[in-house]
């Protein structure tokens, strides 16, 4: 009787490193239509220019190490960091400064540590900030939405297309006329001159709960999150601690003083929040392990962004908050070991 | 009160010592390989910081600037850092021999700690009180004892990381100093003015 001898695992599991990152990238399509559609097209040109920067160098640096380019790249991870760059830049964004930001994520943040799995700081992050940092001017030009009701100019391909290029807009248009704040940066300027938040939320830049269109993006952006949930590519831990981070803070604030405190609401549906509870958190290599670790790094991220976009001086801090508590992480993962079964200290 | 909260947010997040201010970068780098050097030379530095501080505002308003002798007050922070420095190595030796061989050559290098001296001369430079010059100091080193902490923490990973040959070391070291950096960009403007 021949008895087949083969080796363990016998059970492949489906997942793959591949597999996880294309599904990220797929859940963020909805995303990408409702932000083109009330944003214009600039988030494709962005997203082209920061995916192939980051490829091309993450397989420069591979071949200067003497390494396979081909496995490296086939797990997708440099795409994702390079989409979710493109998702945090404005919709017009000169095409050198989505490359430096690229290339600084997937070289100094990814690659000198030893790629995927080594880094401690969230690429995409990583990159963001080093462009708010450098490119204050060009990372605060924003663009009213579109469709959305409000009073504003249609920005055609062309005018993208050219200052995606050139870094400056065609003759005839300026961005006195195109240009608008998000309703996290209206807000803390007009904060600052005494408005009170009733005042500023009957403004037409705002909506139901964040902005007109960008909580649209918002909702699109967690719709792709709960699939991410469902499909069981990431646990509920971090986007959950990421939303109480933020609420629970945004709710003592605004029972306090609700005229200098917008609603949790305001919070959770502008800016980044719900990117960042379910994409940029959870990217699995910069968090926490634990499940209560991964609860705590969340919290933290939350009730940091709440910090800095209360009294810090930039409107959103989610970037900021990311990488404060990637600081963290191997602190928590100290402190949030599981008890070894049996084991009594 | 509000005054002092304001100076220890400040110190700890919004001017970090290191990575802010770029001061006491040498035990910063040099201890930091262990979580447990890194906790120690942490603490002890945190103790001769604010200890420090208080004494050399005292030397300052009570013998310097009534005998006219501030050109003097450079060499005589430093015989103040000196003698702390002295009195915390007597200390650990005698509460703790373990951490005393651990820590070695920088426990009494605290002493070259540029944010030590840095420290008292930004209380003078500031004109801060007596309890303003505490406050200071202890938030000072709080900040130098969190960052050094967390970034313990990072660089026992990094060392089981896969770096790149010329980048192990050090280098990664500086690399992560530099992002960490970048994070605690988030904290500027917490505190106006």
């Amino acid at each position: 009787m021949a008895l087949p001898a083969t080796h363990p695992p016998h059970v492949r599991p489906k997942t793959s490193v591949t597999r996880v990152m294309g599904e990220v990238v797929a859940a963020l399509i909805p995303a990408t239509a409702v932000y083109v559609w009330f944003f214009g097209p600039g988030l494709l040109l962005n997203m082209a220019v920061a995916v192939a920067v980051a490829v091309a160098s993450e397989i420069a640096v591979l071949r200067l190490r003497g390494r396979d380019a081909g496995a490296s790249l086939k797990d997708l991870s440099a795409v994702v960091t390079a989409v979710l760059l493109a998702f945090a830049l404005p919709p017009l964004t000169p095409w050198y400064v989505t490359a430096i930001g690229s290339l600084f994520a997937i070289v100094f943040a990814k690659q000198l540590y030893g790629g995927l799995g080594y880094n401690p700081f969230n690429p995409a992050m990583a990159g963001y900030v080093v462009l708010l940092i450098s490119f204050p001017a060009e990372l605060t030009r924003w663009l009213p939405a579109v469709h959305a009701g409000l009073e504003s100019g249609y920005v055609d391909f062309g005018t993208t297309l050219a200052y995606f290029v050139s870094g400056a807009l065609p003759a005839g248009v300026s961005w006195d006329a195109i240009g608008g704040a998000t309703p996290l940066d209206d807000l803390k300027t007009r904060l600052s001159v005494a408005e009170t938040i009733s005042e500023i939320r009957a403004a037409p830049l705002y909506g139901d709960f964040g902005g007109k269109g960008w909580e649209w993006v918002s909702n699109a952006v967690a719709l792709g999150g709960v699939w991410l949930l469902f499909r069981k590519v990431i646990r509920w831990h971090i986007p959950v601690g990421v939303l109480a981070g933020l609420t629970f803070p945004a709710t003592v604030a605004y029972l306090l003083d609700p005229g200098s405190h917008p609603s949790p609401g305001f919070h959770l549906f502008s800016g980044a929040t719900m990117l960042a509870a379910f994409f940029i958190a959870t990217d699995p290599v910069s968090a926490a392990t634990s499940p209560l670790g991964r609860l705590i790094y969340g919290f933290g991220i939350g009730l940091l962004t709440f910090v800095i976009r209360s009294w810090g001086g930039y409107p959103d801090g989610v970037a900021f908050a990311v990488l404060l508590m990637n600081m963290a992480v191997p602190t928590i993962d100290r402190y949030t070991r599981p008890r070894i079964f049996g084991h009594v200290s | 009160m509000t005054e002092l909260a304001l100076i220890l947010v400040s110190t700890v997040l919004v001017n970090n010592f290191v990575l802010v201010k770029f001061l006491g970068l040498c035990p910063f780098m040099g201890v930091s390989r262990k979580l447990e050097t890194a906790t120690g030379m942490a603490l002890a530095t945190t103790f001769v910081l604010t200890l420090s501080s208080a004494l050399s505002y005292l030397v300052n308003t009570a013998l310097l600037a009534p005998l006219g002798l501030e050109y003097l007050r450079t060499i005589a922070f430093i015989l103040v850092i000196a003698g702390v420095v002295q009195f915390t190595e007597m200390v650990v030796r005698q509460a703790s021999p373990l951490l005393y061989q651990v820590l070695g050559i920088y426990l009494p290098l605290i002493t070259t700690n540029c944010a030590v001296l840095g420290v008292a001369l930004l209380n003078v430079q500031e004109s801060h009180g007596f309890l303003e010059s505490l406050v200071y100091g202890f938030g000072a080193a709080v900040g130098f004892s969190v960052v050094m902490i967390l970034f313990a923490g990072i660089r026992e990973r990094v060392a089981a990381a896969d770096v790149p040959v010329p980048f192990q070391g050090a280098a990664i070291a500086l690399i992560t100093a530099g992002l960490m950096s970048l994070a605690f960009m988030g904290f500027a403007g917490l505190v106006k003015g």
